[in-house]
């Protein structure tokens, strides 16, 4: 069909809104990574907007520099890794009983598993709960008590669902039991779902912050986030002179908080563009079935 | 296959050791699926369940060391101490009104983004349109509050370079208590409205391309198209993600207030999460906060139950 006149100079308004909006969503990420290049003079005399500046790797020395956030850095690596080996397995044990209709109890397990979508106890007793437990600061707590997200559950099941049970029956046939069926069938047919639900819980662990803030007063084991944190807010410089280790250590610059910014975030902005047809299949899927 | 003869066989009567036998037969199939339910249920069981019965504590006056089942029990005195209270009261505006803002300016954002990004001619700059707009649903709240303090701040960023090189006064945004809602508001929707698009996007495939032919066939140009069919298509979308909405007007995130918030703004930034952490984690008063928590949840659930009830009338289907 032909395009009238109006018709394609409303193409091209569309087509400068839509670059409007994409420069306020990544201008700030730009003038972030500008400071973060850029000398701490240069930023202190208000050089600095959308380019580095009397370009310089200084800021990023100078937070390497600071033990404590490197360890934070390694120490989150090293968490995000774990949790998402942990919640994948606890997703697929969870989603793949629970695709077979012939199971006695599928009803009372879901029921189980989807009420507590809709109710949740809260901070308080679940830091009671915790107390309890005595997990308050121990590197687990950073593990356990979130590793399963029942949407998460409900996304796998309904991908599940969608192969065809011919193909388990005909295992079956063959004498294969559940748990082969699962390994040999269900999850090599699953990993492009697999790769979203795990992407879902790396950057949810590795942005998490609440759960460190309330149960992790350990510094040692201070995810990135919350270290993040006390940097943004001239938090850690305090500290090291209330513990006598530096006394003279300045605040942080606005450069160094710039660089402790573009650590944290550069890993996830290079692997989520390669899921994104995936996760878009994902929440999708969440969110017709959820 | 199996389920047809499942069903079919109850008619049929077994003596005792046929149906017995059937029975290891059943377990013999499937009790690696239960063994593999064993860690999930236990999961929902300890740090789902568990802390529910621990709520119990909102009517005791609880203490570590007496624990759940040896502390006073007290009634209703932390709620009526709630009501009584500047801050509970203070925390309870603030999360209502930055929630019903944010509802307002944050949900119908996506739509419109949505409907724009689907009227987008060329298709690879869609492509990259999208994949920048889901970025900053991967940043934490830590990572934006640092984006905005260094572009917003009063003495070195850009925001207040440009005014004073416009010779104008620099604004603290986060500090005054009006422009740190407006802040907090914005970022919200920054922040979200790429990723919210997704849901609207698959609901704008799924409308039928016969649709929009019979319109052009009528003569619909392209805002008498989106009006009287991409909008329409969308309906039952926007009905259900809003009641969701709706069912979270007394909800409150905490990264976001948290990580955003500084004393100046604390009387307008202040809500029920960050109260409840404050008093409750900071200051070790368990039992009053975890009634605050467990009003807000009986206030969530009714609004929640009341909306679908609403949606339900209008002739929508609901989310159950």
């Amino acid at each position: 069909m032909v395009k009238s006149k109006g018709t394609r100079i409303s193409d091209f308004i569309i087509a400068a809104i839509m670059f409007l909006f994409i420069l306020v969503c990544i201008l700030p990420m730009i003038n972030l990574a500008a400071r973060s290049f850029s000398s701490p003079m240069a930023i202190v005399h208000r050089e600095v907007s959308f380019w580095p500046v009397g370009f310089t790797l200084e800021s990023y020395q100078y937070a390497f520099r600071d033990p404590a956030f490197s360890r934070s850095l390694i120490w989150t690596v090293f968490l995000t890794i774990i949790c998402t080996v942990v919640s994948m397995v606890m997703t697929i044990l969870c989603a793949y009983p629970l695709t077979y209709d012939s199971l006695k109890g599928k009803k009372v397990f879901t029921t189980i598993m989807v009420l507590t979508m809709y109710f949740s106890a809260g901070t308080i007793p679940n830091y009671i709960l915790l107390k309890n437990l005595d997990w308050i600061d121990k590197p687990w707590v950073l593990i356990i008590p979130n590793c399963l997200s029942v949407f998460n559950v409900i996304i796998l099941r309904s991908f599940f669902m969608g192969i065809p049970e011919s193909m388990r029956e005909s295992a079956e046939l063959d004498g294969a039991n559940p748990f082969v069926v699962l390994t040999k069938i269900y999850l090599p047919l699953s990993t492009a779902v697999l790769a979203t639900l795990a992407l879902f819980y790396a950057v949810g662990r590795w942005n998490g912050f609440s759960d460190a803030l309330m149960y992790m007063t350990d510094k040692r084991f201070a995810p990135i986030q919350l270290k993040l944190y006390e940097i943004i807010r001239n938090l850690s410089a305090i500290e090291v002179q209330a513990e006598g280790i530096a006394s003279n250590a300045p605040a942080a610059s606005d450069g160094m908080k710039a660089a402790a910014v573009m650590i944290a975030t550069v890993p996830i902005l290079l692997i989520y563009p390669w899921l994104q047809r995936y996760f878009i299949t994902g929440v999708t899927v969440g969110a017709e079935k959820g | 296959m199996k389920s047809s003869t499942a069903m079919a066989q109850p008619y049929k009567r077994l003596t005792p050791q046929q149906r017995s036998s059937k029975r290891i037969n059943y377990f013999k199939r499937t009790w690696m699926l239960y063994l593999m339910l064993v860690l999930p249920m236990l999961f929902f069981f300890v740090f789902r369940y568990i802390p529910m019965g621990n709520i119990i504590i909102a009517f005791e006056d609880y203490s570590m060391f007496k624990g759940i089942f040896a502390s006073p029990f007290v009634g209703f005195k932390w709620f009526a101490q709630a009501f009584q209270s500047n801050d509970f009261y203070n925390a309870l505006r603030n999360t209502f009104v930055l929630n019903i803002l944010d509802l307002i300016i944050g949900f119908p954002a996506p739509i419109i983004l949505a409907i724009l990004l689907n009227e987008l001619a060329f298709k690879r700059y869609k492509k990259v349109s999208q994949t920048i707009a889901y970025m900053p649903h991967f940043l934490s709240w830590i990572i934006v509050s640092a984006l905005a303090t260094e572009l917003l701040g009063p003495s070195t960023g850009v925001v207040n370079t440009l005014l004073i090189s416009l010779g104008m006064q620099p604004i603290d945004f986060l500090m005054d208590k009006t422009l740190w809602v407006v802040t907090y508001l914005f970022l919200g929707v920054w922040k979200e409205i790429g990723w919210n698009t997704i849901i609207y996007l698959a609901a704008i495939t799924g409308i039928n391309a016969e649709l929009y032919e019979a319109a052009e066939v009528d003569g619909a140009k392209r805002l008498r198209k989106i009006w009287h069919v991409t909008l329409p298509g969308l309906r039952p979308t926007i009905v259900v993600l809003l009641i969701m909405a709706m069912g979270r007007i007394l909800g409150s995130e905490f990264d976001r207030p948290y990580a955003l918030m500084n004393p100046m703004v604390l009387p307008v930034a202040d809500l029920i999460s960050t109260l409840v952490y404050r008093v409750g984690i900071k200051s070790f008063q368990f039992s009053y906060t975890a009634a605050i928590g467990l009003f807000q949840s009986v206030v969530s659930v009714i609004f929640l139950i009341g909306s679908n009830k609403i949606a339900k009338r209008v002739g929508d289907r609901g989310i159950w």
